[in-house]
């Protein structure tokens, strides 16, 4: 099909990504919102896999819609819970927060239209492009974000352990789900071991081809969440102890490479040649399992029982008792 | 001769597609509409695989159409289960 024949098809993407955009914020019913915003996502995902973006398709896929999905439900089932404020917000706040909206708007447009049309210098594609033979890897989305602009992708790291750290302040996780029944005990049985593979797959395989770090903790994270669903309240996680090295094993790798390549004429995290790729499969290994960890636990919604004991260097049995 | 058999699988995958979304629209109770919702594009989407499988030509990608036509067969089926039976228990069915 020629690109003529795509125009429709192309419209009325856009006209439902805005149409559902809009009804997942303007409804008065929390449940309807989440399932608009759940088909949003799956709808974007669409639309980045037209725009030929498949990494990004896959990311939006199982981040943006499913586990934002799956948090967002977790949340909806706490509300009944917790204590809300009861009075909406309005008057002059809700203007001040609309400027904010409108603003915020109005400069990521601005930066849009001056990225395409004002700037007529060098393309930072087309010099990624041209080097991405000397990255280690061949898939170019995985050369950017891992070598030619890995330091964005460390602090992208720091800002999903800040993200749990926040949710881990919150308290204790919640009370898990009743023991699923055979049907869905099936499927989780059946489903997690194939989305543990399908991680490793998408982590293995992002070297050449579309996949990641970013998708295959996701992948796991789904795993995790199936597993709680099923009825597990630990969401299938190794103990507390292990798991506070998890969560910052993705930062701790990339660090201690980024600082072990430095020599007189390498910069930090400026891999030495040949051992690009073998050292991005090192991070990316990591950063799967932290990012699996951090979004299994903000599903949790708090800290794991036996969080506050384990993992301290001192906390050995005798010592333990002995404070 | 393939692609003709391909257009004809898509066609029949739309059709089954478009009965299943007017079940979901029309019929009168939450039970009857996972019913035609579930089975309709059950069979929508394993025509629709078969089409385009037809339409690659290749085994490996016909394999792979396969394996994600049975992984939502099973996840479609257990949660068309769920919906139903949480519907059941709270007694909403009509």
């Amino acid at each position: 099909m020629t690109d003529a024949h795509w125009i429709p098809l192309d419209m009325l993407l856009a006209a439902l990504l805005l149409g559902l955009g809009w009804a997942s914020v303007a409804t008065r019913d929390l449940k309807r919102g989440v399932a608009l915003f759940i088909a949003l996502g799956l709808l974007l995902a669409v639309t980045w896999a037209r725009l030929r973006a498949p990494d990004l398709a896959m990311a939006e896929a199982a981040i943006g819609a499913g586990i934002a999905g799956a948090l967002l439900l977790a949340a909806l089932r706490d509300e009944d819970r917790a204590v809300l404020p009861d009075a909406p917000i309005g008057g002059p706040r809700l203007w001040l927060l609309n400027l904010f909206c409108i603003g915020l708007a109005g400069a990521v447009g601005w930066g849009l239209l001056d990225a395409m049309a004002g700037s007529d210098g060098i393309r930072l594609a087309e010099v990624a492009g041209d080097h991405i033979p000397d990255s280690g890897v061949s898939n170019p989305v995985t050369a950017v974000l891992l070598n030619f602009r890995a330091y964005d992708t460390l602090l992208e790291l720091a800002v999903v352990l800040a993200a749990v750290l926040g949710v881990l302040s919150l308290g204790p996780a919640r009370p898990g789900f009743e023991r699923a029944g055979p049907v869905l005990g099936g499927l989780v049985r059946w489903l997690s071991p194939l989305l543990i593979v399908t991680a490793g797959y998408l982590l293995w395989v992002g070297a050449h081809a579309p996949g990641g770090a970013f998708q295959a903790g996701a992948m796991l994270a789904a795993a995790a969440v199936l597993l709680r669903l099923g009825g597990r309240a630990d969401a299938g996680l190794p103990a507390p102890g292990a798991l506070r090295w998890l969560l910052v094993a993705g930062i701790a790798v990339f660090l201690v490479v980024g600082l072990a390549v430095i020599a007189p004429d390498r910069a930090f995290l400026q891999y030495p040649q040949g051992w690009a790729g073998g050292l991005i499969l090192l991070i990316e290994a990591a950063a799967t399992l932290s990012i699996a960890v951090a979004l299994a636990l903000a599903y949790t919604g708090g800290r794991p029982p036996g969080w506050e004991t384990a993992g301290r260097l001192s906390a050995s049995p005798s010592r333990r008792e002995g404070q | 001769m393939s692609e003709v058999l391909a257009i004809v699988l898509i066609a029949a995958g739309l059709l089954f597609f478009a009965a299943g979304s007017i079940g979901l629209l029309r019929l009168p109770d939450m039970h009857s509409r996972l019913h035609a919702l579930t089975k309709a594009d059950n069979l929508g989407l394993g025509l629709l695989a078969g089409g385009v499988a037809l339409f690659a030509g290749s085994l490996a990608i016909a394999l792979q159409l396969l394996l994600i036509w049975l992984l939502v067969l099973v996840a479609s089926a257990a949660s068309a289960h769920l919906i139903s039976q949480h519907a059941l228990r709270r007694g909403r069915g009509q």
